[in-house]
């Protein structure tokens, strides 16, 4: 090719570019480029090979974890079962929507949505909002549960829009008869942070899964608990699951099978009414627990869910505390039910039951005059009558004869003061002072009025409702009897014969004619014939007689009011003590006593007896509960303050509460007591409604005593 | 020189003289990509395999039409068309303007056309023609430097603005390749190398979108952001790595059919396809690539004239850069960018530009075919 312009170009004289030259600088150069596109497809090659051959392993791996999901199947939870089997606690199977504050992009949002979607209340929203900015990230938080099919199907499809939100099927915890066992089961909820910190278990943070937060639900977590299952599901990048691969199904928890009577225990909570009190009964003949009602209580089906702002605020606010359970953590005077006790202290002390004292309503310790309630006098009274009209002055001048050492020793043989080996996850145990217990405690001599107080189960004496139950089973039998709550742990104590039996006899005689004889309890006598009941009643001071009589006022300075008893009384098969809290005395206790027995031995007539007061009192114990929830609702609103964030907040409440009640007696312990009226004649319990179903019950029985009763009214 | 195929006598001659070592490989190679896109589609024809084969059809013909180009109206043409394409990236960059935020195509009706890939030929075409009808003597003055640079640097410009970096240096890599074997002096490149390198850090720092910036980072240190723009690159090795010697077969691919790979049917299709063929699907893949670039410089090498041979390298380098940064770019050697796999990938834009290099270097074939070689007097 000709190059016209090659001449007037510039002169490099070093070296003539010609087309022959570009030419081959072409060549050179395409080879150079060729050399380069022939390596990077090398490198290329090279790289390919190394990611799918030597990396192989690693990428499977990675790709197989993109790929499959491990979820973990909440394992059921196991039953609690009463003694023929009824559950008292179990599983329904629902569908439940949680969410997982740390996935969430838009919390309040996303609450609000979802309320909307499922009409939520707004004090459950707010509840809602509460618990995940208080919630660690990683702690599920319920939004609801037990929802239809349609609302969950709803917020399924809608997942993509809601992350963080997890829709499952799965179980909630179910308790048929809800608060008549709320103290006694306890309820589950969600682990805490500090509970997932002391075990840290993949499951406490699976959302939908409950621990046992309280009672025989914690007691018994590692038992209830069960195994999880797994799910390994094919998910999409976005979430969503394609297929199941392989499920394994959860083992369910081992049930835990009570001695718990679930009717009996139902019908006593029910029985209770508006008093706020608890009732134990227990099998004389194996020790069983038939019975540990506490009443008010809570809905344990709602604390499950999580307790919100308005009903916490209504259970915390009652003065009647609904959150204490009452059997093991409310401890009272004991009042006149120590009395067969002490005549069992006596006897064995040496002192003839024959023997009398005369009793002219008063008796003179040291420089103070200690009345009887009866301030008239019994006049010649032996043990029997000292039991059954509950004479103080026999038990004031018995008791100084022997000292207070005995009585204590005997005091603690039948169950005061003592912890029983329950499955429970706190008991109190009260106290039975003594002269050392005195010294070490206050710094003080014992002195004889300190005696004179303790024989009638004042001053510093507090026993708890099971601890009398066990009293009263273990006088009339006569065997060291230890109460137990599980089927699975052998009865006890049935070897060890606490007192001879002709002792045991007569107390059993003294106390059946409480009831059936010349007694301060004529009216609990059952109705039922050839089933005779005994018992002891007993009225316990509170404060100072400055400022309430007892009787009436305000409801938290009335007396208590006891009853412990056994029935048949010549061959005890049941045993119990029935303990009304301000209940104004003994006559608020023992129609309790005398229904729920009659519920033992003839169902049929024990309802009959309670429909009537119910119908009364407006409802069920449940029924009133929610009333008052939807009228406390309806008052207070949204106004209410946030709930405790965790549990344990609630139960250290309620333990210092209880705490604080036990010592309340502290403060006229070393004050005259001036004994209470021991009958209440009325047997209409202060406040309530007449009972209509006691009338019929008195007269019929016969009074098994040579001595024609008096009748009840005159309260001897 | 000529094709072997031309004496045997069975087959007929029109069909016989077509450049099949590089139309069977490219045909191979089109249909794999289907496959591909088939199981991308999860196992069906729509919405992408179907396109693609018509597209490729579509293509196909243009291809043809652009082979069949006389030599003299391509040396007339190639300045206005040129031209033209300048025309319409500017016109992208005023209808961007008018229309309030950026973007990188015209719409015609139902065509959607992107100028930028259209460039990217042009630009070598015009790059082409500028080196044929300059003098020899005067490749290493200002006069062989100064026009072309322009040439280049108004597209790459207009492409910068969109802003498209992917594109730009697509366009800047075929203008270079061609001034390169134009036989500009070396030491021009060694030093431009130097100061490319030396300004790396300000154009970083100065001239990057954040997003390129992260791509940059995320590059140098993949664990950085392995949710954010790491996420892509991890889930490309991972598909890849994870499909082993033979793959987990036809339709089995977790990664792209659970959508843990971002693009499995554009950028990503190469992994899509390594994870459900294997080691032995990519050395494929490559090996095909490597049979027409192959083609492609033995048709540089054979041509007659300046024109052709800068022609078709320009080509066959703007096909290259296509391969070689999408594949980096998948097994994690390149930053994360828009370029799609030529063949294989799913998009209009890429097939036609590949289409037209493959058009213009079966023109220079045919023209190698009908004129051969006369020595150096070109």
């Amino acid at each position: 090719m000709k190059i016209p312009f090659l001449q007037r170009g510039p002169h490099k004289p070093a070296r003539m570019i010609s087309a022959s030259l570009l030419r081959s600088s072409f060549e050179r150069r395409a080879v150079l480029i060729g050399a380069v596109q022939g390596g990077v497809g090398v490198l290329l090659a090279l790289r390919l090979g190394y990611l799918s051959v030597a990396e192989n392993e690693k990428y499977r791996t990675e790709s197989e974890s993109n790929r499959v999901n491990l979820t973990l199947i909440p394992p059921r939870r196991g039953w609690i079962l009463d003694r023929d089997g009824a559950p008292l606690a179990s599983n329904r199977a629902d569908f439940r929507v949680d969410l997982i504050p740390e996935r969430l992009v838009d919390a309040e949002g996303t609450i609000d949505r979802l309320g909307a979607l499922l009409s939520l209340e707004p004090a459950r929203i707010a509840d809602i909002k509460d618990k995940v900015s208080a919630a660690r990230g990683f702690q599920p938080v319920e939004v609801a549960s037990g929802l239809r099919y349609e609302d969950f199907a709803a917020i399924s499809v809608r997942l993509p829009e809601f992350p963080g939100v997890v829709p499952q099927r799965g179980f909630s915890r179910f308790y048929p008869t809800a608060s008549s066992v709320g103290h006694l089961i306890g309820y589950v909820g969600p682990a805490s942070a500090e509970e997932y910190e002391k075990d840290p278990n993949p499951l406490l943070i699976t959302p939908g899964y409950k621990i046992g937060k309280d009672g025989l639900e914690k007691q018994f977590e590692m038992n209830l608990r069960g195994v999880p299952g797994a799910r390994r599901v094919e998910v999409t990048a976005g979430g969503r699951i394609v297929r199941d691969l392989e499920t394994r199904e959860d083992v369910q928890g081992q049930p835990v099978k009570l001695t718990i009577d679930g009717p009996l225990q139902d019908y006593a909570a029910r029985r209770i009414g508006l008093e706020s009190g608890s009732v134990v009964v227990m099998d004389c003949r194996t020790g069983d627990l038939l019975c540990m009602a506490s009443m008010p209580s809570f809905d344990p089906n709602s604390f499950s869910d999580g307790i919100g702002g308005v009903e916490y605020a209504m259970l915390r606010d009652d003065e009647r505390v609904p959150l204490r359970n009452k059997v093991l953590k409310g401890l009272y005077p004991p009042g006149s039910t120590v009395k067969p006790m002490v005549s069992m202290a006596l006897m064995q002390a040496g002192i003839d039951p024959e023997e009398t004292v005369s009793c002219g309503g008063g008796l003179r310790v040291g420089n103070r005059v200690f009345g009887c309630w009866n301030r008239r006098g019994h006049g010649s009274v032996n043990m029997a009558k000292a039991i059954y009209q509950s004479c103080d002055v026999y038990f004031y001048a018995m008791a100084q004869r022997i000292g207070m050492q005995p009585i204590a020793d005997m005091a603690r043989r039948c169950g005061m003061g003592q912890e029983f080996p329950l499955p429970v996850v706190s008991q109190f145990f009260g106290t039975v002072p003594d002269p050392a217990w005195k010294m070490k405690k206050w710094g003080r001599e014992w002195q004889t009025f300190d005696t004179v107080n303790a024989t009638i189960g004042q001053g510093y004496m507090l026993a708890n409702p099971i601890q009398l139950a066990v009293m009263a089973s273990r006088i009339a039998t006569g065997h060291h009897v230890m109460p137990r709550l599980t089927l699975d742990t052998t009865p006890k104590g049935f070897n060890d014969i606490d007192f001879p039996l002709e002792q045991v006899q007569y107390v059993r005689q003294a106390m059946s004619d409480v009831v059936n004889g010349p007694g301060t309890a004529g009216r609990a006598r059952l109705p039922i014939p050839d089933v005779l009941i005994a018992g002891k009643t007993g009225t316990a001071q509170v404060v100072s007689l400055s400022i309430s009589n007892g009787k009436s006022g305000p409801w938290k300075y009335r007396d208590h009011g006891l009853f412990i008893f056994f029935a048949p009384y010549d061959k005890p098969r049941y045993a119990g003590a029935v303990v009304i809290e301000h209940g104004g005395g003994s006559g608020a206790a023992y129609p309790i006593a005398r229904d729920v027995m009659t519920y033992l031995f003839d169902p049929a007539k024990g309802l009959e007896a309670l429909a009537a007061l119910e119908a009364g009192w407006g409802g069920t114990a449940q029924q009133r509960l929610e009333a008052r929830y939807a009228a406390y609702a309806a008052e207070r609103g949204a106004g209410v303050s946030r709930p405790p964030r965790r549990d344990e907040e609630i139960f250290d409440r309620v333990e210092a509460e209880a705490r604080r009640a036990a010592t309340q007696t502290d403060a006229i312990a070393g004050e005259v007591i001036a004994p209470r009226p021991e009958a209440n004649p009325s047997g209409t319990p202060p406040g309530g409604a007449a009972p209509p179903a006691q009338a019929p019950a008195d007269s019929p029985a016969p009074a098994p005593t040579a001595t024609p009763a008096p009748p009840a009214e005159t309260a001897t | 020189m000529s094709t072997i195929v031309q004496r045997s006598g069975i087959i007929p001659e029109p069909i016989a003289r077509q450049p099949w070592e590089m139309l069977i490989p490219l045909v191979l190679l089109t249909s794999f990509g289907g496959l591909v896109l088939y199981s991308a589609g999860g196992g069906a024809m729509e919405p992408f395999a179907l396109s693609h084969f018509i597209r490729f059809g579509v293509f196909a013909v243009m291809t043809a039409i652009i082979a069949s180009l006389p030599r003299d109206a391509v040396r007339v043409l190639t300045y206005p068309a040129y031209l033209i394409v300048l025309l319409l990236l500017l016109a992208v960059e005023i209808v961007g303007q008018v229309g309030g935020g950026s973007q990188r195509w015209l719409e015609f009706g139902p065509i959607r056309i992107q100028p930028s890939e259209l460039m990217k030929p042009a630009v070598v075409l015009a790059m082409a023609r500028f080196y044929e009808t300059l003098p020899a003597g005067m490749i290493g003055s200002w006069r062989s430097v100064l026009p072309a640079g322009m040439l280049i640097v108004l597209p790459i410009g207009l492409v910068l603005l969109q802003p498209d970096l992917g594109t730009s240096v697509a366009i800047a890599f075929g203008g270079v390749v061609v001034m390169f074997l134009a036989g500009l002096p070396m030491w021009w490149f060694l030093s431009a190398m130097g100061a490319g390198i030396a300004a790396l850090p300000l154009v970083y720092f100065f001239a990057l979108h954040d997003y390129q910036r992260a791509r940059v980072t995320t590059f140098l240190d993949p664990e950085s952001d392995p949710l954010g723009a790491g996420y892509h690159i991890a889930q490309s090795k991972i598909a890849i790595g994870s499909g082993g010697i033979f793959g987990k077969g036809f339709n089995n691919g977790t990664q792209s059919h659970l959508d843990y790979l971002p693009e499995p049917h554009t950028d990503f299709v190469f992994a899509t396809m390594a994870e459900e063929w294997g080691l032995m699907g990519g050395l494929f893949v490559l090996a095909m690539y490597a049979l027409i670039l192959k083609w492609g410089w033995k048709v540089a090498n054979q041509s007659h004239d300046r024109f052709c041979s800068l022609l078709a390298a320009g080509a066959t380098a703007t096909i290259f850069f296509y391969i070689a940064i999408n594949l980096l770019m998948v097994m994690g050697m390149a930053p994360a960018k828009g370029i799609p796999l030529p063949w294989m990938s799913h998009g209009g834009s890429s097939m036609m530009t590949n289409m037209i290099c493959i058009g213009l270097l079966m023109m220079v074939n045919r023209w190698n075919r009908e004129a051969p070689r006369r020595g150096l007097t070109v």
